[in-house]
């Protein structure tokens, strides 16, 4: 059984052909569409290193059947800059030293960008931080990652109506 | 994960009669489905994908005051819906003390209730698990069961159901609406889940092919906004399942409690109503030898199945907090760390 599905994928129109209906989008971005910024971690939903936004929203992609999710809309870090500038967010992680080895940057920097859109931390750490909690680092980079957040959460204007008052 | 064959139903009486042949299941999220095909626990010869099925996922007031939220609701949606909120204040808590963020936003309301339990033998393929496999022992019972069950269990199985947003809303009376070929039937959520006795491969009463198409709130079951909370312990602050929770909801007038709720998280293969606790709290002044009592009486018939005696007394701490809670009030804001009985702030003792 072979199916045609197509997506958006940063902003451009992608249609694959699927032969097996077992493939991640994680899978599906890295292996097939050469989109290998979004990271393989644990691949069961438990690290966050695989964060995309779909349909805006930020989900793990690793345990969301390609398949599934045809007509769909994603965005991944490859998608984040506008040609040469960078996104807030990616601009604030270098500022604050928000990663060590990298690994997990690309998931915690579109979970931010998940986050910040939902508009419900806005510049509380503590909230910062319970809202990222679903992305893992290794290296212990949570200081800078919450103060990369914090601070792209103001540049952007974001903060949301509670800290706005 | 093994091969299998892919529908994609546009009516829920395609997606029934798909889900007839043996072997199918329902995919909604994935999020535990796809996880246990990766380890070779779940085997689906057919996938029944509800994602693209019209008119699962609304939320909707009815006629008589009840609310009833469509089986593809998102976690996060139901979380977020500021009006939801606003009347069910325990289950945004809990909704919002589950998983992580990239979780619930993609999570459904029918596959949080039916996912499946954490037991780390039943994760395993290669362990002896009755769930999993009727007849093949339970590994468990001399393995690592620091987290198992102290409510309900029996000798073929001692595991929890791990969800935390049934935990609430088995404390307000919450009803499962179910579809099948046969039509389409209700059972209250505290009914839904099975306890293990001698067939724990039986998890709940969905008869195979069956749907669940919605949960629905009961008319009147927000009279409990103004003091409700639920409480979760964890082995770390977040991103965690419940080593034990509770939900409570009190209706209190002129110091006294009207009406009071409680269900436990984390003690069995159910979200565990506490009702000898709720009649005991009734009627009475909402203070901490009233607490402590209903917890008592919550736990009355607590038992260790294997290392796990010290949820007993957690569980009735954990149940004694949460009713203290709502006694002082449902915050008009969600703290920073929900249910955590930890303080966001340093020397508070919680928020
Ligand atoms: C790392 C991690 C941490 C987690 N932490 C928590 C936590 O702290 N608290 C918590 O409560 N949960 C937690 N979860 C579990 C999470 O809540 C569930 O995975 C999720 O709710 C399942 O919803 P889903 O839509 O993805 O269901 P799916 O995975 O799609 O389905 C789950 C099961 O339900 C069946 N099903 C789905 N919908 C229907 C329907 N409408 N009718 C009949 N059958 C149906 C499926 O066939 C499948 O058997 C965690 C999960 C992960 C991976
Ligand atoms: S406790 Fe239940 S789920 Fe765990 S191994 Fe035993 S039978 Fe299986
Ligand atoms: S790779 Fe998806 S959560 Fe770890
Ligand atoms: S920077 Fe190395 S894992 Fe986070």
């Amino acid at each position: 059984m072979s199916m045609s599905v197509t997506f958006t994928i940063n902003r451009a129109a992608r249609t694959v052909e699927l032969d097996d209906p077992r493939v991640t989008l994680l899978d599906l971005l890295r292996e097939r569409l050469d989109l290998a910024g979004t990271k393989k971690g644990c691949d069961r939903g438990q690290c966050g290193a695989c964060t995309i936004l779909l349909n805006g929203r930020r989900v793990n992609a690793c345990l969301a059947l390609a398949i599934s999710h045809d007509g769909a809309e994603i965005l991944t870090i490859e998608g984040l800059a506008e040609g040469d500038a960078l996104h807030p967010v990616q601009a604030a992680f270098i500022e604050h030293d928000a990663l060590q080895c990298g690994f997990c940057t690309p998931g915690q920097i579109m979970s931010a960008v998940g986050l910040i859109g939902e508009g419900e931390a806005g510049l509380d750490p503590e909230r910062v931080r319970e809202g990222m909690s679903g992305n893992l680092c290794r290296c212990g980079a949570y200081r800078g990652i919450t103060e990369a957040v914090v601070a792209a959460t103001q540049a952007m204007g974001a903060a949301g109506q509670e800290d706005a008052a | 994960m093994n091969r299998f064959d892919y529908v994609r139903p546009r009516t829920i009486a395609e997606a029934l009669s798909a889900a007839a042949q043996p072997g199918s299941a329902y995919l909604a999220a994935g999020t535990n489905l796809i996880d246990l095909m990766k380890i070779g626990v779940a085997r689906p010869a057919r996938l029944v994908d509800l994602n693209h099925l019209p008119g699962l996922d609304a939320i909707e007031g009815l006629p008589d005051g009840g609310l009833r939220l469509g089986a593809q609701v998102r976690n996060a949606t139901l979380a977020r819906d500021a009006g939801f909120a606003r009347r069910f204040p325990a289950v945004a808590e809990a909704l919002l003390a589950g998983a992580s963020a990239q979780l619930r936003n993609a999570a459904t309301v029918g596959g949080n209730i039916l996912q499946r339990t954490r037991c780390a033998y039943f994760q395993d393929p290669d362990s002896a698990c009755n769930r999993r496999e009727p007849g093949s022992g339970c590994d468990a019972r001399d393995g690592e069961n620091r987290l198992h069950a102290v409510l309900g269990w029996s000798d073929a199985c001692i595991a929890t159901h791990p969800s935390d947003f049934c935990v609430p809303l088995v404390a307000l009376d919450a009803v499962v609406e179910i579809e099948g070929s046969d039509g389409a039937r209700e059972v209250p959520l505290r009914n839904f889940h099975l306890l293990p006795g001698t067939t724990p491969e039986r998890e709940s009463v969905l008869a195979p092919g069956e749907l669940v198409v919605a949960l629905r709130l009961p008319p009147g079951a927000d009279r409990f906004a103004a003091h409700a909370r639920y409480v979760k312990l964890r082995e770390r602050t977040s991103y965690a399942f419940a080593l034990v929770s509770a939900a409570a909801g009190l209706h209190v007038e002129e110091g006294r409690i009207v009406e009071a709720r409680l269900a436990l998280g984390g003690v069995a293969a159910r979200p565990w109503r506490a009702e000898a606790a709720e009649i005991a709290l009734a009627g009475a002044i909402p203070d901490a030898a009233a607490f402590r009592r209903a917890a008592e009486l919550a736990l009355a018939e607590a038992r260790p199945s294997g290392e796990n005696g010290f949820k007993i007394e957690l569980a009735r701490r954990i149940a004694v907090r949460a009713l203290s809670l709502a006694a002082s009030g449902t915050p008009t804001r969600l703290p920073a760390l929900p249910a955590s009985p930890f303080a966001s702030s340093a020397g508070g003792l919680h928020d």
